[in-house]
């Protein structure tokens, strides 16, 4: 039952994070192999917010995803804007040479042990729920987790917003002909997507400690659990993230060495079963 | 060479570059002259490991840059190739000849495999397909007790070719895997320019087609896993009896994406673009080691640039230049 | 340089042990991690260290000319290797300094065998370097997982606390760690309730922290290290382990690591080092002088580098020559060295360096006095206590 719960704070992060993966492969068909880094940057930003200018951590929370997310519209503008048309093949190649660059520079300046961020005071502390300690810190991620998560959802699937936005995923020159921005579209998309990653990373930050090789592991881990809910599906993000959460941590108890592998095994049944994926509409 | 030309050719429409053009002639010549005079020039270790990764580039560019399969998991091939044939070598006390020969017969075996699954599924699919097995032969060396985990297995024996050369002399083995991956290179050179090898073009053009002229086309695709997968092998077989050592580094994912960083740096689909891009990579991270940190971001950078700038990679500007395919 | 290196060579086998020390070239290249898990531990770090050895010296009076390269061996061994063998076939590099990861130090004390020079190592903790793949080119200065396991887990056992439960990194350092410990905590009359094997890098560690809840241990010995350790203390705290009454031990860990926690997060905390900045006027001299120059206060890693250079250019000293590694070490194993960071050391003839280990206690937020100011000296364990008796066949002093 712990077992259970904690799982479902994993997943928590992988679906945040898989979630800005599956809205940016949506629209921009680019696999962004820099989410990672950018959920890192997201806790560097918000411990620079405190050790630089003061800033807590609950400013943080929206600052450090704007910043982050202004960062990647840069990214977008210069870079990935001109690799559209290519195969994905080279917008994962960008990414992962951008991934680099970012781990490498924050590697240089603040080292590799990581830097403490304290868990902000009202959170501190727990509840016994009888069956197991929850420090209210890992209550707060799940909360805001599924907030975001199902925010983002409604925001896609049932706004004017989000009707565009998957307009633009069938056809941009049509959606373009309507009068629709589409570039700038698929730029915000992309902000958004990345400061989703940003929002992951300052939510980590006071459980894990804050260090730049934070990201790193993890974005294959994501990666997976985007393509087993099905490329590119919004639901299928989320709802897998927190599945895979709670399987892995099942794992953990039962046959902890295998914990790191489990969901490779489970993306590899699912491609060969389904390989549209869990949730996905087309196979390819 | 072209005793092969069967009824198979007849249907595909560029056979006629079957032979090697007198231009591929020259620059393999040259190469293997260069290649000749080189350990007297630079450390004989560091040439034959830029050989051992030109092999891995080239087995990796034969899927991908003529078969049109993108594998982000050949790390399995090259790392499990490379523990088996140091196994060989250690415990059973083969010779060095046998060694890197049973290292490519399992990573032929994990092809069969591993390719008879994955080829079922295409594009990005298929890649996360072949990652999903690497990493499952990544946790399988890290688990069982023959790999021995991080320490991996060391003082791997060079011992003696066909029981009679030695081999501790850097020169000798140079030799040695100069010859094998000489071999292996331009064995798969005559692959892709076979009518095999055209069958694998027009598959990857269009696969509708190649199905309606009533090609196998999945058994075609298994074929080239597996001699990708095999050659992999072979480069990482004889990495370990260079390094005298096979370890989780080989295995792991970052390998896989070295390998696609080297291809692509070099000119994916090209005949020679691999062996450059093995080569500047593997001077770079030579060179650059006591950069530290710095590595990773230059790295990054040439990543970045090469992306942006240099799609078709350093041969495939070259060779548009030219106009004469490389 | 060549022509130089060989009218030297010439010159040591007409003097060779003799004393004399004219014109000695010497090239020391430290191989670390410089950009992983280890490069705020050893890194850059270790290299300044060396060359401050090189200087407190008085190499270049003493007609002894130094050259320290270093480069980056990225935690894989077929890096390191790769690198070692260049700096013996090519460089002409007589000694290789500080090796933090077991798997790249084993490789290069092979290479080092091979090629003659000397491995002064003191990043990496495993035993086999001066046990089952122990070499006469070997010194092992720093530490290594028994004097840890003896430290940490002798200390804690005898304190009370009896029932461990062990948190291990799922692989061969981990394990070898986590064995270790499991036999001193036995030897002690305690036992062992259980034990969880994580992968290796791990970034969440409550499901594992909860199963050590579960198990009813007194103590949770963490046999991992780095980001892992570091991690797992700042969830046990999140999870109100410690309150519970469970206490923590970490085997492996330095003093950059609890920096990294906080005294607020790893107050408490037993853990076994080789060196602390603040333990005499000496140690503190050295560190102020270190920190000028890096930015951070030495780890034990750091301060290893610099004894051990210290020790080697003083049997190159008294060798007049550094060309033969096997010779070198052997001298090193008769003199002894009293040492302003390590005190009284000596090396035995497996190449395992002997000196006195310590326990600390990691202080509380308002005792610490600065954000380097973390440690109380709990005991000293002497080094014929802390680390593993020696192996018949590894005294190379012997053969």
């Amino acid at each position: 039952m712990g077992q259970l719960l904690l799982g479902l704070i994993n997943g928590a992060f992988y679906a945040i994070l898989s979630l800005g993966l599956a809205v940016i492969f949506g629209l921009l068909n680019i696999i962004n192999f820099a989410h990672g880094a950018l959920y890192m940057a997201g806790a560097f930003v918000a411990w620079m917010l405190l050790n630089y200018v003061g800033i807590g951590y609950w400013p943080a929370l929206i600052l450090s995803p704007l910043i982050v997310g202004a960062f990647g519209i840069l990214l977008e503008r210069t870079m990935m804007s001109r690799l559209y048309k290519l195969d994905h093949l080279y917008g994962l190649l960008l990414t992962f040479g951008l991934a680099l660059i970012i781990q490498g520079l924050f590697r240089n300046y603040y080292g590799i042990s990581g830097l403490p961020y304290q868990i902000p005071s009202q959170l501190s502390g727990g509840q016994n729920l009888g069956f197991m300690f929850l420090p209210n810190y890992r209550g707060w991620v799940v909360v805001a987790s599924v907030v975001v998560c199902f925010g983002t959802w409604f925001m896609i699937e049932k706004t004017r917003l989000g009707a565009y936005l998957r307009a633009a995923t069938e056809n941009p020159a049509l959606v373009g002909a309507f009068g629709v921005n589409v570039p700038l579209l698929i730029t915000l998309t992309y902000g958004f997507g990345v400061g989703l990653a940003g929002f992951a990373g300052v939510l980590a930050a006071p459980i894990y400690s804050v260090n730049p090789n934070m990201g790193a592991d993890l974005i294959i881990v994501v990666f997976a659990v985007v393509v087993i809910g099905g490329m590119g599906s919004i639901l299928g993000a989320i709802v897998t993230g927190y599945m895979l959460g709670i399987v892995e941590g099942l794992t953990r108890v039962f046959y902890p060495e295998g914990s790191a592998v489990v969901i490779f095994v489970i993306m590899a049944i699912v491609l060969l079963i389904k390989p549209e994926g869990l949730f996905g509409k087309e196979a390819r | 060479m072209s005793m092969q030309q069967t009824e198979i050719a007849a249907a595909s429409p560029a056979v006629n570059d079957a032979g090697m053009s007198p231009l591929h002639k020259m620059i393999f010549l040259v190469l293997l002259a260069f290649l000749l005079v080189l350990p007297f020039v630079v450390y004989p270790v560091f040439a034959m490991k830029i050989m051992c990764f030109a092999l891995f580039a080239a087995a990796f560019n034969l899927l991908l840059g003529f078969g049109g399969l993108l594998s982000f998991g050949h790390a399995a091939y090259f790392g499990g190739a490379s523990y088996v044939a140091a196994h060989a070598a250690k415990v059973w006390g083969l010779t060095p000849e046998l060694s890197v020969l049973c290292g490519a017969a399992a990573a032929a075996f994990l092809g069969l495999v591993i390719g008879a699954l994955s080829i079922r599924r295409q594009g990005i699919y298929f890649a996360m397909v072949t990652l999903a097995f690497a990493q499952m032969v990544y946790f399988f060396a890290l688990q069982v007790p023959f790999t021995g985990g991080e320490d991996g297995i060391q003082s791997v024996p060079r011992g003696k070719l066909f029981g009679l050369i030695s081999l501790e002399n850097n020169i000798s083995l140079y030799f040695f895997v100069l010859a094998l991956t000489f071999a292996g290179i331009l064995f798969l050179y005559r692959v892709v320019h076979s009518p095999f090898g055209q069958v694998l073009k027009a598959i990857r053009e269009n696969e509708p087609r190649a199905i309606s002229l009533g090609y196998n086309v999945n058994r075609y695709k298994l074929i080239v896993f597996v001699l990708s997968a095999t050659f992999a092998g072979l480069a990482g077989a004889i990495k370990s009896q260079v390094f005298q050592l096979a370890s989780l580094t080989d295995v792991h994912w970052a390998m896989s994406g070295e390998v696609v960083l080297m291809t692509l740096l070099g000119g994916m689909g090209t005949v020679f673009g691999p062996l450059l891009g093995a080569a500047i990579i593997v001077t770079m991270q030579n060179y650059l080691a006591t950069f530290g940190a710095w590595v990773t971001i230059i790295q990054g950078v040439i990543f970045v640039i090469g992306v942006l700038l240099f799609r078709e990679g350093i041969i495939g500007v070259i060779s548009r230049w030219l106009k004469r395919p490389l | 340089m060549m022509k130089k290196l060989s009218m030297a060579t010439a010159l040591c086998a007409l003097t060779a042990g003799a004393g004399f020390a004219q014109g000695i070239d010497v090239k020391l290249g430290v191989l670390n991690d410089r950009s992983g898990t280890y490069a705020d531990l050893s890194g850059e770090g270790s290299a300044v260290a060396t060359r401050m050895a090189v200087e407190d010296f008085g190499a270049a009076e003493k007609g002894i000319n130094v050259e320290v390269i270093s480069a980056d061996h990225q935690n894989k061994p077929d890096v390191g290797s790769n690198i070692a063998r260049q700096w013996y076939d090519v460089d002409g590099v007589n000694a290789i300094i500080d090796v933090p990861t077991s798997s790249v130090a084993l490789a290069v004390a092979d290479i080092t065998a091979e090629a003659n020079g000397v491995l002064l190592d003191s990043g990496a903790g495993s035993t086999s370097l001066t046990r089952d793949q122990c070499q006469p080119t070997t010194v092992h200065w720093t530490y290594d997982t028994a004097a840890l396991a003896n430290g940490t887990g002798g200390a804690v056992t005898k304190a009370g606390g009896k029932k461990w439960f062990f948190l291990t990194a799922d692989y061969a350092f981990g394990h070898s760690l986590e064995e270790n410990t499991m036999a001193v905590v036995k030897d002690n009359g305690g036992e062992v309730v259980g034990n969880v094997r994580h992968p290796f890098p791990s970034q969440d560690f409550s499901s594992y922290l909860l199963q050590a809840q579960g198990s009813g241990a007194d103590v949770i010995g963490l046999a991992n290290a780095g980001g892992d350790t570091v991690n797992a203390i700042k969830q046990a705290s999140e999870f109100g382990i410690t309150q519970a009454g469970q206490s923590l031990a970490a085997l492996l860990m330095f003093v950059t690591d609890v920096h990294s926690l906080g005294a607020e997060t790893a107050q408490g905390l037993n853990l076994t080092e080789a060196f602390y900045w603040d333990q005499n006027d000496a140690t503190r001299e050295w560190s102020a002088r270190f920190e000028e120059q890096m930015g951070a206060k030495p780890t034990m890693v750091h301060a290893g580098a610099y004894s051990a250079t210290m020790a080697y250019l003083a049997a190159v000293e008294a060798l007049g020559s550094a060309e033969d590694g096997r010779a070198i070490v052997a001298k090193m194993k008769e003199m002894e060295f009293d040492d302003p960071l390590f005190g009284k050391v000596t090396v035995r003839g497996d190449g395992r360096a002997i000196h006195d280990m310590y326990l600390f206690e990691v202080k509380s937020p308002d005792q610490s006095e600065g954000e380097w100011d973390l440690y109380n000296q709990i005991s000293s364990i002497s080094g014929d206590d802390a680390f593993l008796p020696m192996l018949e066949e590894c005294d190379f002093t012997k053969k």
